[in-house]
């Protein structure tokens, strides 16, 4: 009895020591990521070839997914809103909810599952092929090369697929409220401006996009540069970005979201 | 060859991103007409002011002729001070009439100004004279029910009175 009360406490002990470790291993990636960044600023070359894989690949699934989910907000809000008679305010309702919440959060979930795993897939098959060791060979840091273009292009792409995601989801909110379900075409628009502030809600929504692609991007690489090189530890990792991914999005979009609506 | 091709897609990705940010500035967030261009800068004390906040629309006649600039409490009086910021193009007489009212049942608060008679114009920093505050529908409804209570303490003495006298 005793003998496994303390292997249970000894898992669990390891375990967290294990997390610990790896939070730490994080912490001095993201820093070594931030000292090798000016060294590949100085060659946007590469970044602007990141941003073509992370951000313009992804525009297709972003766009849709936004489209879709307007149109599921419109509907969604109209069945709700027109039994207390104010169908009216559909386009506010679209507008904010897409603006302040769903933009930068969906974005950055779909920006996981289609970037991120790309990213940790391709650097654990780096990793495992030894392209990375040969790098360091040839006096080439891995981090500068492979690294940091990769992180600010994700940086950089994220905000631009959020404020995307937004624009299109409002017209996709727009196409089913206005023709299909028959509001009012200047009540969508005109209640929607009366009630959408620019820095409160879509900068803050632009803040938030940016904070979540540094956490998508970072735990991507990380996971993907931390990867056993084995063609198992490579799938597990590729697993463990979406999830962690996830959980720092919704996680993030909390405490910042806690931030934005205090004062 | 590949390269001036990637260069060309986020190049357009780019672009797009900033139109949809044009967009939701100018379209959905309508910065375009909130700020007002040149504007003048009238107080107005109110006892209470209810659920009015910065950036509410200052309206006469159903018009939005200004925004509210912000919100004080003077330890002074124990008013609350309300900047309003009118725009240039409007003038008010001195003796304007400044009310909080309520746009629909439960919509926000804005501040309706009434213009008076006078024949000088209001200018920057002057101060309102005439105010009216913001109706609190929980005082309404329990001063109601006070009545009511009132009302009905009344009728039942009365008749103990009368059953008393009989």
């Amino acid at each position: 009895m005793l003998k496994r009360l303390t292997k249970l406490l000894q898992g669990i002990g390891s375990r967290m020591l294990e997390r610990m470790w790896r939070l730490g291993a994080a912490a001095r990636f993201f820093f070594y990521t931030m000292v090798y960044s000016g060294e590949s600023l100085r060659r946007p070359q590469l970044i602007v070839r990141e941003v073509y894989f992370t951000g313009v690949m992804s525009l297709i699934i972003i766009l849709v997914s936004a489209f879709f989910v307007g149109m599921v907000l419109a509907l969604q809000g109209y069945n709700t809103l027109q039994k207390y008679g104010s169908s009216d305010a559909i386009g506010v309702l679209v507008a904010l909810s897409l603006v302040r919440e769903l933009g930068p959060v969906v974005t950055a979930l779909l920006f996981a599952g289609r970037a991120g795993t790309a990213i940790t897939a391709e650097i654990g098959l780096m990793k495992a092929t030894e392209q990375l060791s040969a790098m360091e060979m040839m006096a080439v840091s891995p981090i500068a090369r492979v690294v940091a273009p990769r992180f600010w292009a994700g940086v950089i792409s994220m905000p631009i697929l959020a404020t995307l995601f937004s624009m299109t989801g409002i017209l996709g909110g727009y196409m089913v409220a206005v023709p299909l379900i028959g509001v009012d075409d200047g009540a969508f628009w005109s209640q929607m401006q009366a009630n959408v502030d620019f820095k409160e809600d879509i900068v803050n929504g632009f803040i938030k996009s940016c904070v979540f692609g540094v956490a998508c991007t970072l735990i991507a690489l990380f996971e993907g540069y931390d990867a056993p090189p084995t063609a198992e530890g490579v799938s597990r990792a590729t697993t463990r970005t979406v999830v962690i991914s996830s959980l720092a999005v919704l996680g993030l979009d909390f405490v910042l979201t806690s931030f934005m609506l205090s004062p | 060859m590949e390269r001036t091709t990637i260069d060309l897609w986020v190049g357009i990705f780019a672009a797009a991103g900033l139109a949809a940010m044009m967009g939701l500035a100018m379209k959905v967030g309508n910065l375009t007409t909130s700020g007002i261009g040149e504007t003048y800068a009238v107080t107005a004390a109110f006892e209470n002011i209810g659920g009015l906040k910065a950036r509410a629309p200052v309206k006469s006649a159903g018009v939005v002729v200004g925004r509210v600039d912000g919100i004080r409490f003077d330890t002074k009086t124990y008013e609350a001070i309300v900047t309003i910021k009118i725009d240039k193009r409007y003038e008010f007489p001195k003796d304007t009439f400044a009310s909080i009212y309520t746009s629909g049942l439960l919509g926000e608060q804005y501040v309706g100004l009434d213009a008076g008679g006078d024949t000088v114009a209001l200018k920057n920093n002057d101060k309102i004279a005439h105010t009216q505050d913001a109706v609190v529908l929980e005082k309404m409804i329990s001063q109601f029910l006070y009545n009511k209570a009132s009302e009905t303490g009344d009728t039942k003495s009365g008749d103990k009175k009368q059953v008393g006298e009989k």
